[in-house]
């Protein structure tokens, strides 16, 4: 494009910070938006929002309980711009969850995680888990009724976790119950351990995509080279400047919730965990805790850092949904999930009690074991049916699999959002 | 560079090399044990509270058979069953730690955030909630019935000795 005698200092300067991130020329075909829907970029923007905002309010926050609730009164009420900050940082921190999980999605559907590409696949489940906890350590520092029992509720989930339970609680606490060495602990993770880890893991991520060449596109795709800068790097910029107009225009119109300030000896009716774990309080509702907030969350974990090191025999790669049979059986599995699911909540609601059928028997059992063992096998055989009768190879069938299981939280997690209400009854929104 | 070195210098130097090694070693697990220990700022609430630990929950003669009245700043419920015994049930739901709140009518403590019920003894009536609320140790003194609100004893299930007679 420029020649080198053309072009002022700042440019080039500007240029080479540009190719720290960059190749100097790309596959046309590696940036087209319908690909990688700019979503890892969008995350990256959002969580330059979240420090950002997120070091302005510390100027004001105060982390003990009997000040962090008037500080945020303080900062929306007093502070000029103050409570727009706040919405910012409260807005982005959703979206940042939302966005992050979107991008795994992609990542997922677009083969993304095949042999050179599956550190970055590791690396990004770890992302994902931190920016999770970092919305959730955030939740707390208001000390408003909604932070104080999500809280209390979700670390409770860990005193399910045998052997180690117990102290777990009260480490991650720092205390028995909830209370000022909490809101200490949440804050230092908050602000200081969890966005220094997202640094680390971000740089080694972005590395990781220019180590590969680029993102994925398939095999047979075109070769032509563009410029990274201007074509990729204006792309890049007219996504993070609607994204940022976005949020600005929600935090405008929109202020961040807050409830009445902390009372530990009152749990508001309903009392409901962080709306990213509401999937898992769904879980929770029907089945005894060490397998809805333990054991099933570990083993999806545990099936998601396994992922890239199956061994495949076929590579679908820079395809949406692999092919024509993917796609059919991503629908299937969406669908499948959407029906059975809420029929699974309805049925355990009104006719299954295992717990009142079974009272000798300890409710792990009665109210884990049996029904776990229950759906597992429905669920198995209907896996086994879909595997004889469509044939799928191993990526395909995995992406069945995968389809379900995320079609299936979806609906538990908007269950749990708009159809409970006091008591956690079934109700309409 | 030199390729060729006598054979004491080596020793000398893998001796050294492994010392510095295992400095490295003592230097880490110190740094994790007190990064561990300043993580677990625990103690110091407990310190702080524990002069108010028993609470008292009124004359015996006051309280009548068959109630049950909130505590709410000692965390528990004072129950007088029909035949008289005194019992401290926790606010804190076995389930997910929420506190439960006291439906008069009915006689059952029903825990907001799953819906879990309990008996006024604290059985559970209905799950989630794994066991039966916990209770804290209830003392006659001078008339007055006392709670020692400082530890929590865990039970599976509700029994007579539980109650406490003045
Ligand atoms: C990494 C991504 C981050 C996420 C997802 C996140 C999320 C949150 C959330 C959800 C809240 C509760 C606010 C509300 O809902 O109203 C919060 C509060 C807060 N965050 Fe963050 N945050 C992030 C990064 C940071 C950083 C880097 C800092 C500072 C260095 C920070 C400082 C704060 C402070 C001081 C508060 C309390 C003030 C308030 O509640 O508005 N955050 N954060
Ligand atoms: C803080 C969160 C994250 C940020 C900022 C981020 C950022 C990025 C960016 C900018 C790219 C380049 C391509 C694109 O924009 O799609 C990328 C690629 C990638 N990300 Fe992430 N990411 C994050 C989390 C995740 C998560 C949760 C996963 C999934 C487990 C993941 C897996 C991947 C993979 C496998 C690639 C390579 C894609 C390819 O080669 O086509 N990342 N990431
Ligand atoms: S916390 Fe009481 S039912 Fe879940």
């Amino acid at each position: 494009m420029d020649q080198t005698g053309t072009v002022g200092k700042k440019k080039v300067r500007a240029r080479n910070l540009i190719l720290h991130v960059h190749p100097p020329k790309v596959r046309k075909t590696s940036i087209r938006f319908t690909l990688t829907f700019g979503l890892g970029g969008m995350a990256a923007i959002l969580f330059i929002l979240q420090v950002f905002t997120g070091i302005l309010l510390r100027f004001s926050y105060v982390p003990s309980p009997n000040e962090a609730y008037d500080s945020i009164l303080s900062i929306t009420n007093t502070l000029l711009f103050g409570s727009l900050v706040k919405n910012v940082h409260h807005w982005s921190g959703i979206f940042f969850v939302l966005v992050t999980f979107l991008h795994l999605l992609r990542t997922f559907y677009t083969g993304a995680f095949y042999w050179e590409r599956r550190w970055n696949w590791v690396i990004g489940i770890c992302l994902m888990v931190i920016v999770m906890f970092s919305n959730f350590t955030g939740y707390l520092l208001p000390w408003d009724q909604l932070a104080y029992w999500a809280v209390t509720v979700s670390t409770s989930m860990l005193y399910y976790i045998p052997g180690i339970g117990e102290s777990l609680t009260g480490l991650v606490r720092g205390g028995e119950e909830v209370g000022g060495n909490t809101l200490l602990i949440f804050y230092n993770f908050h602000t200081a351990i969890l966005p220094l880890s997202i640094v680390l893991l971000m740089a080694f991520h972005f590395w990781r995509v220019r180590k590969n060449k680029g993102v994925v596109v398939s095999k047979d795709a075109d070769e032509t080279l563009v410029p990274a800068d201007p074509d990729l790097v204006l792309k890049e910029l007219v996504v993070a400047l609607c994204l940022i107009a976005f949020v600005l225009l929600i935090s405008i119109f929109f202020d961040a919730p807050l409830q009445e300030r902390a009372n530990p000896a009152y749990s508001p009716n309903p009392a409901k965990a962080p709306w990213y774990f509401m999937g898992i309080q769904e879980l929770l509702l029907h089945f005894h805790p060490f397998f809805a907030a333990v054991l099933i969350p570990v083993l999806f974990l545990f099936g998601m850092f396994l992922l890239p090191f199956l061994k495949f025999k076929e590579q679908h790669e820079g395809i949406w949904f692999f092919n024509q049979k993917g796609r059919k059986l991503a629908l299937i599995a969406a669908i499948t999930a959407i029906v059975i699911v809420p029929a699974g909540i309805l049925i355990n609601e009104y006719f299954l009690d295992f717990e009142g059928w079974m009272k000798n028997i300890p409710p792990v059992i009665s109210n884990g074991l049996i029904p776990f063992i229950i759906i597992g096998v429905i669920l198995t055989a209907y896996f086994l049916f879909i595997k004889n009768r469509y044939k799928p190879d191993k990526s395909e069938f995995i992406l069945f699999m995968f389809s379900f299981m995320m079609a299936g939280y979806a609906v538990l997690t908007f269950v749990g959002i708009w159809f409970r209400g006091p008591g956690m009854v079934l109700m309409w929104p | 560079m030199k390729k060729k070195q006598n054979t004491a210098s080596i020793n000398r130097r893998s001796f050294l090399k492994r010392s510095w090694l295992w400095l490295g070693v003592i230097a880490g697990v110190e740094l994790t044990a007190i990064t561990f220990s300043m993580f677990s700022p625990g103690k110091r609430t407990k310190a702080a509270n524990s002069y108010t630990s028993v609470k008292t929950a009124g004359y015996v003669g006051n309280i009548k058979p068959g109630s049950v009245s909130p505590h709410r700043n000692g965390q528990f419920y004072l129950v007088r069953m029909n035949d008289g015994g005194f019992l401290a049930v926790s606010l804190t739901c076995t389930h997910l730690g929420c506190s439960v709140g006291f439906d008069a009518g009915k006689k059952q403590f029903i825990c907001p955030c799953h819906s879990s019920v309990f008996s006024i003894g604290g059985d559970v009536l209905s799950p989630p909630a794994p066991r039966a609320l916990d209770i804290y140790r209830v003392f006659i003194e001078q008339g007055q019935v006392k709670v020692d609100t400082d530890r929590k004893i865990r039970r599976k299930k509700f029994s007579k000795a539980d109650l406490v007679y003045a």
